[in-house]
């Protein structure tokens, strides 16, 4: 999951295999026949594990409420297409266009929260690493504990807190708390400490620059994979965010996707309609996030092979 | 109007707990027939928030803010109650920044009650008047029985009666029971046919005490001071052997209500009845298309015969939380919602509200025959259910508690591991043990 750890034993596959790289690509992996294919086992089974609701989501996705039980549930119906252009129709009709609304909502609170997220976390991470202060240790040690504390035990607490100073039941009160991650901070800075030259900073500063202009011209450059990391991994927390914005929000208009489709299957037994739309609004909700991953993946997987050759 | 239970409660107790514990601080949580406030209009126009879960409860509130430029009303939606609602309502109290209403199910009244969420609205302009507008027992639910106080107005009710599905049981040459011994002897023929006579939700514990409640029988009652709890009535005992007869002659189904393979079950003609309260008719007709006019509705089945019991499930009032700074205004627009034929129509039409109203009856809504019942007017049955439920029945101060632990209890028995009545034998003394956990006083 990390990119720091996938660097690290890149880079030792790197030096260990310079020897007799050529011969072995040449020849093919040493590993046996049973070995490979208990492997691809295994994975085949995770894949269908992991793809097996996807896959369900998308053709549920494609019925109407009544064809949900009364069909295969695998598989789609004769008139598929149609209904689920009849359904995605609903979905960003139903409520005055609720939906749609939801969805612009998330888009900014992960959108935003994470950019921001990202360049606070990436400079706390860089200045722990790069600089040399008394109490460094412990302020990262602190940041660290963060990393244990569920962010559901902060919800009630942050509650009260942005109630005595009126911001519940707005946008703040989901847009602020996502702005900090100890997880980024921690991955920043152990990649920085990693692919950030002391000495390169040093010519920097021979060079005139100032300490912020170096760390954005210089640092995050550097440090470009661990950001994207950090990013994705914030846009999808941010994103999935559920129970802050349930005790926060009492304003649908406010909700991101996750919470209104919560509020929708709540009340499924009183408008069973609503059936249909929590499931196509599921598999819609879910694109965002298989975009930014396939869209990022390039950067990120580019970046750790640069790391990979130092 | 329907509880849930699931992962999220288990989450909601963790948060409960903290936020009980604050309150108790608090202190005057335990205090007993409070006098009614005086109720004061305010000066110059006021707005009020509303949260609610009912669709389209926004745009029956337009109707009202058209009328009334100096009271505007905004609304705001979320999750059901148990789903999330009711817990923020309390974290909302706690932090002096509640909405002026909320909709709150009857059975979690007594829990706002006793940790002081609501507000006595008994002297507000109207408020005492407007008992006769309401069916008698949804009025109790919301007085507590307390002289000189009403702390909320009731707005739907869930009486309940029997779906079944009438060429079957036709088709079949069996009667259609109108007693709950002829309901077990009809669940012993329709099985020999290969199917079941419905299904036992373990989770839907509030069904299961709409059935005690049809019994005569009592799980709560409150002296004005202590709590007495009663979950093993000797009523409450007789519904518990008796479902406990069908489950171990595997003459129900155990299905997780509401679920696909619930809906299914019922699509494909496997449930020949359902017991269930007037709400449920959309519930059927959505999951079910397929058995399109060949259901109708009958009332319960009598525990005596020539009886006329019926029992209620779901439910919920229109309440002031503690803390409005309009009591006067809101109660005004909390009796506007619950009685005003025009709101009334608008929030059965898009929230399927069953209004609490006595006037519920004259909706056209409810006039005319309902084609997936076979043309029936099945709303002059749930009319007459409505008039038949016992008026002091009382709902407990936690019940999410009581329901979770009775729930696991009964999906214990359902899997052959003890029975219903062990289950309600825990449930009772795991209520006792969090009313004295939250220094609620219980008598003994």
């Amino acid at each position: 999951m990390t990119a720091a750890p996938a660097t690290a034993s890149k880079r030792r596959r790197g030096g260990s295999s310079t020897a007799h790289g050529a011969r072995n690509r040449a020849r093919g992996p040493r590993q046996s026949i049973m070995s490979r294919s208990a492997a691809m086992l295994i994975m085949g089974v995770f894949t269908l594990y992991f793809l097996t609701p996807i896959w369900w989501l998308l053709t549920t996705s494609t019925k109407t409420g009544g064809e949900i039980t009364s069909t295969a549930p695998l598989w789609f119906t004769a008139d598929s297409a149609e209904t689920f252009l009849a359904n995605l129709g609903r979905l960003f009709t139903y409520g005055d266009g609720l939906f749609g609304r939801w969805l612009l909502n998330s888009a900014l609170y992960a959108g935003v929260g994470a950019l921001i997220g990202t360049i606070i976390a990436a400079m706390c991470g860089y200045a722990l690493a790069k600089y040399e202060f008394r109490g460094r240790e412990a302020i990262f040690n602190i940041v660290l504990s963060g990393v244990l504390v569920p962010a559901t035990a902060l919800a009630l607490p942050l509650f009260l807190i942005f109630s005595r100073v009126e911001l519940t039941n707005t946008m703040w009160a989901v847009f602020l708390p996502s702005l900090v991650s100890p997880f980024g901070v921690y991955l920043a800075r152990i990649y920085a400490a990693a692919s950030v030259p002391g000495e390169l900073l040093e010519a920097a500063r021979l060079d005139g620059s100032g300490e912020i202009r170096t760390f954005f011209t210089v640092s995050t450059r550097l440090m470009a994979p661990a950001l994207v990391t950090i990013f994705l991994f914030q846009f999808v927390a941010i994103w999935n965010n559920f129970f802050l914005p349930l005790i926060m929000l009492r304003d649908q208009a406010l909700f991101p996707v996750t919470l209104g489709l919560y509020a929708w299957n709540s009340q499924i037994s009183q408008i069973p309609e609503l059936r249909s739309l929590v499931i196509v609004g599921a598999l819609v909700s879910i694109l965002p996030l298989i975009i930014a991953f396939l869209a990022l993946q390039r950067f990120w997987s580019s970046g750790l092979g640069a790391g990979g050759v130092k | 109007m329907r509880a849930h239970y699931g992962k999220v409660t288990a989450a909601f107790a963790m948060i409960s707990a903290l936020a009980l514990s604050g309150c108790s601080a608090g202190g005057d949580s335990t205090e007993a027939g409070a006098e009614a406030a005086p109720c004061e209009a305010s000066e110059g126009p006021v707005t009020l928030n509303f949260t609610t879960w009912v669709p389209g409860m926004d745009k029956v509130v337009e109707l009202w803010n058209a009328e009334n430029p100096d009271i505007q009303v905004q609304v705001q939606t979320g999750p059901n109650g148990n789903s999330g609602t009711y817990q923020n309502f309390f974290n909302q109290i706690q932090a002096g920044n509640a909405p002026d209403l909320g909709q709150v199910e009857y059975d979690a009244l007594p829990n706002f009650r006793v940790q002081d969420g609501l507000e006595n609205i008994a002297g507000c302009e109207g408020v005492a008047d407007a008992q006769d507008k309401f069916v008698d027992w949804t009025w109790g639910q919301v007085t507590f029985g307390e002289e000189g106080s009403v702390y909320a107005v009731p707005q739907d009710s869930g009486p309940m009666a029997m779906y079944y599905r009438a060429d079957l049981f036709e088709a079949a040459g069996i009667e259609v029971p109108t007693t709950w011994e002829e309901y077990a002897a009809a669940a012993e023929q329709i099985k020999a046919q290969g199917s079941y006579i419905t299904n036992f939700p373990k989770q839907d514990v509030n069904w299961f005490a709409g059935l005690v409640w049809q019994n005569g029988g009592q799980w709560f009652a409150n002296d004005g001071e202590n709590w007495d709890v009663n979950l093993t009535s000797p009523e409450s005992e007789e519904v518990a052997t008796y479902w406990q007869d069908l489950l171990s002659k595997d003459l129900v189904s155990t299905l997780p209500s509401f679920s696909d393979e619930w809906n299914a079950s019922f699509n494909e003609g496997q449930q020949w009845t359902w017991v269930s309260a007037v709400w449920g008719a959309t519930t059927l007709s959505d999951g079910a298309p397929d058995t399109a006019g060949k259901w109708a509705v009958a009332p319960m089945p009598q525990w005596e015969d020539g009886g006329e019991t019926a029992g209620n499930w779901g439910g919920s009032s229109t309440a002031v939380l503690k803390g409005s700074d309009h009591p006067a205004e809101a109660a005004k627009f909390a009796l506007w919602l619950n009685t005003d034929p025009e709101a009334l129509a608008l929030a059965n039409e898009l929230g399927g509200i069953y209004p609490a109203a006595k006037s519920a009856t004259e909706l056209e809504a409810f006039a005319g025959g309902v084609d997936y019942y076979g043309g029936q007017n099945i709303y002059e049955v749930f009319a007459d259910a409505s008039s038949n439920v016992d008026p002091d029945f009382t709902w407990g101060p936690t019940m999410t508690q009581t329901y979770t632990d009775v729930s696991d209890g009964f999906g214990a028995a359902i899997g052959g591991s003890g029975t219903l009545m062990d289950a309600l034998e825990n449930g009772q003394q795991k209520t006792i043990d969090s009313l004295k956990a939250q220094s609620i006083p219980v008598a003994e």
